[in-house]
């Protein structure tokens, strides 16, 4: 038997006896790890909730403001003339160009006159480029998102909410389904695509190519909803000095008298920043609660070690070292609290998934995400530390106890 | 072949006034393979110090104590541990079963510190061990659901469970009633006799010290030599 199977017997010596010691105690054990498995369980459902609903703000986020780092730009003249959204375009397409940004878009709103079962309605209408989708992660229940092809069709392609696409009765993409728009003459679009709506959105709505939404409205209906914004996703660590120069160009093309800002959309960043102090706080707190169940668990342990140090002495005189006895009653302290931590983690994820909690943690987002593996694995890692500095005072008397004391005890 | 030899063996304690207190005074005394010996003496005699010393438990003040020819002083704490788990087996007079535990529980607990194939196999050893000391009907029963000759005889299995070259049994009959403790005493001699392990025997007893082949008597921490069978 070599150095590693000696080994192996330590430690799987070590857990046995560990185990058979839990075991044996139950009672007591039970009694000593409800605090830390509450606490473990306060702690998991902390960082678990905190990382759904950070997850849904950032989803949220995404859909409005862009990815991290999504910027805007506005043009405005000093004298508060409107600027024709067709120079701001060019501008911006020449900015683009130049500075080889693979993720730019236009973004504007509108609405379009529909003719639904119901009658004819005017559904709001966003009006994007192609890499839209990509830059605000716009999920898709069927279809999809706009392509290459779909700026070459003759009939306008559509990117329709469920509830559009429940309102002309949830047909298969696969067969083409259309819509007539009534704009300056009547208009057939296909639906290529169908986003998810969320329980808050009641309404139809839709998505199209802005190069064919303008094709589809007069002038007036141009000047009612006003220039677009343009939008530029970029690296976030180059956003700011690329934002400056894309302002500078910009400007630089539409003359004096014209100002151009270069903004952050992605707001999702900042909250997710706010939401984590409160994770934090509320953290701190259970780990407090930790620490006050492991200062509970180190009491009983040490009065434990103390009634059994006959049998501490007797394991000895069967060839026990002392680290071995460290070993075993540090292990017993472990075993215990990694098994109210499991128990924790459990009734956390039971907390964090069950269908009451999922709808207050995850408004608004359709894709709730699964229980964070993080939070599973910090709070075992929490109880696995609570547990060694459980049995790290016990395990220190144990070894200090003298074999010819012990069996005469 | 010797297995132990303790040469001129001292040991002194400091009382709470700072005085010495020698308890064991140049005791000699060596044990053979198979051997048979008794230790007699008067309480607070020094039986159990020398019965720590014999089992590697405690050191002397002075003198020197050879296992297997090898000088106690040279091993390392966890080796002189590791030494007395494979080679020594205690039996002692109030049996130290551990509560709550299951006869084969309590008889498998030694060879949890074993690192060989008896380690894995450390249950159907333990079962063969009981069945071997009349016990195999009571494998499941705790120590609290048997009597003290059956507790005796589930520490005997422990204690020779590893097959030790040297038993050291500390009163092994003192709570027990007579004819129980001579049952008890025939098993632990028998079953020594299976795997030629030398038995001393501390006792106040003379009955069972009278059964040893080599009987010595311990006054005052000095060891009188060879006390011939009847003279205790």
């Amino acid at each position: 038997m070599g150095f590693f199977g000696g080994l192996a017997t330590g430690v799987v010596g070590a857990f046995s006896e560990a185990w058979a010691e839990v075991r044996v105690h139950r009672g007591r054990v039970l009694l000593s790890l409800i605090g830390v498995g509450v606490a473990v369980c306060a702690l998991t459902a902390v960082v678990a909730a905190g990382s759904v609903a950070e997850q849904a703000l950032r989803e949220t986020s995404e859909r409005s403001g862009g990815r991290a780092a999504t910027m805007g730009i506005n043009a405005f003249t000093d004298d508060g003339s409107i600027l024709p959204a067709e120079d701001i375009r060019t501008a911006f397409r020449t900015a683009v160009d130049r500075y080889d940004i693979g993720y730019a878009s236009e973004h504007g709103y509108g609405e379009q006159q529909v003719r639904l079962p119901g009658g004819r309605q005017s559904v709001p209408t966003e009006t994007v480029d192609i890499p839209f989708g990509q830059m605000h992660r716009v999920p898709l229940l069927e279809g999809e998102w706009f392509t290459t092809s779909d700026e070459r069709r003759l009939a306008p392609a559509l990117v329709v909410n469920e509830r559009l696409w429940e309102s002309i009765g949830s047909p298969d993409l696969r067969s083409h389904p259309t819509l007539t728009l009534s704009a300056t003459n009547e208009v057939t679009a296909v639906v290529v695509g169908v986003t998810p709506s969320p329980s808050f959105d009641l309404a139809p709505s839709m998505f199209m190519l802005a190069s064919q939404a303008r094709a589809l409205q007069s002038p007036e209906q141009q000047a009612l909803y006003g220039t677009p914004q343009f939008e530029v996703w970029v690296p976030a660590d180059i956003a700011e000095p690329l934002g400056a120069r894309l302002s500078a160009d910009i400007r630089g093309q539409l003359g004096d008298g014209v100002q151009v800002d270069a903004f952050r959309n992605d707001y999702g960043e900042q909250n997710a920043e706010s939401l984590r102090q409160v994770q934090l706080i509320i953290g701190g707190i259970a780990l407090l609660v930790l620490l006050l169940g492991a200062l509970g668990l180190v009491n009983i342990a040490l009065v434990t070690v103390r009634t059994r140090i006959r049998e501490i002495g007797v394991r000895r005189t069967f060839g026990a070292t002392a680290g071995r006895v460290f070993l075993a009653v540090m292990l017993e302290s472990v075993v215990a609290t990694v098994a109210a931590g499991v128990v924790g983690v459990m009734l956390a994820v039971l907390l964090i998934r069950n269908p009451i909690t999922t709808e207050f943690l995850a408004q608004g987002i359709t894709d709730v995400p699964p229980f964070p593996m993080s939070a599973a694995v910090v709070g075992l890692i929490a109880a696995t530390a609570v547990g060694a500095l459980a049995g790290l005072i016990p395990a220190l008397v144990a070894v200090r106890v003298k074999v010819i004391d012990a069996i005469r005890y | 072949m010797s297995i132990i030899r303790l040469e001129q063996v001292s040991r002194t304690v400091s009382l709470p006034d700072g005085a010495p207190l020698t308890i064991l005074d140049g005791v000699d005394l060596e044990v053979f393979e198979g051997d048979r010996v008794s230790i007699v003496g008067r309480s607070g005699s020094g039986k159990s110090t020398l019965l720590n010393m014999l089992g590697l438990i405690d050191s002397p003040t002075t003198g020197e104590v050879l296992f297997e020819g090898l000088p106690a002083r040279s091993f390392s704490s966890a080796g002189r541990d590791r030494l007395r788990g494979r080679r020594i087996g205690f039996v002692f007079q109030q049996f130290n079963l551990l509560a709550r535990r299951t006869a084969l529980e309590n008889v498998a607990t030694p060879l949890l510190y074993d690192s060989g194939v008896a380690f894995w196999r450390r249950r159907a050893i333990a079962t063969r061990m009981l069945e071997n000391v009349g016990l195999g009907d009571r494998l499941g029963s705790t120590p609290e659901r048997l009597s003290g000759g059956e507790q005796q005889r589930v520490a005997i299995a422990r204690a020779l469970v590893r097959r030790p070259r040297l038993i050291l049994a500390d009163e092994p009959t003192g709570a027990l009633d007579l004819e129980t403790g001579g049952t008890v005493m025939e098993l632990l001699e028998r079953v020594a006799n299976e795997t030629d392990a030398a038995l001393v025997t501390i006792t106040h007893d003379p009955n069972i010290a009278a059964r040893a082949s080599r009987h010595y008597r311990l006054d005052a921490g000095r060891i009188s030599d060879r006390v011939p069978a009847g003279r205790y």
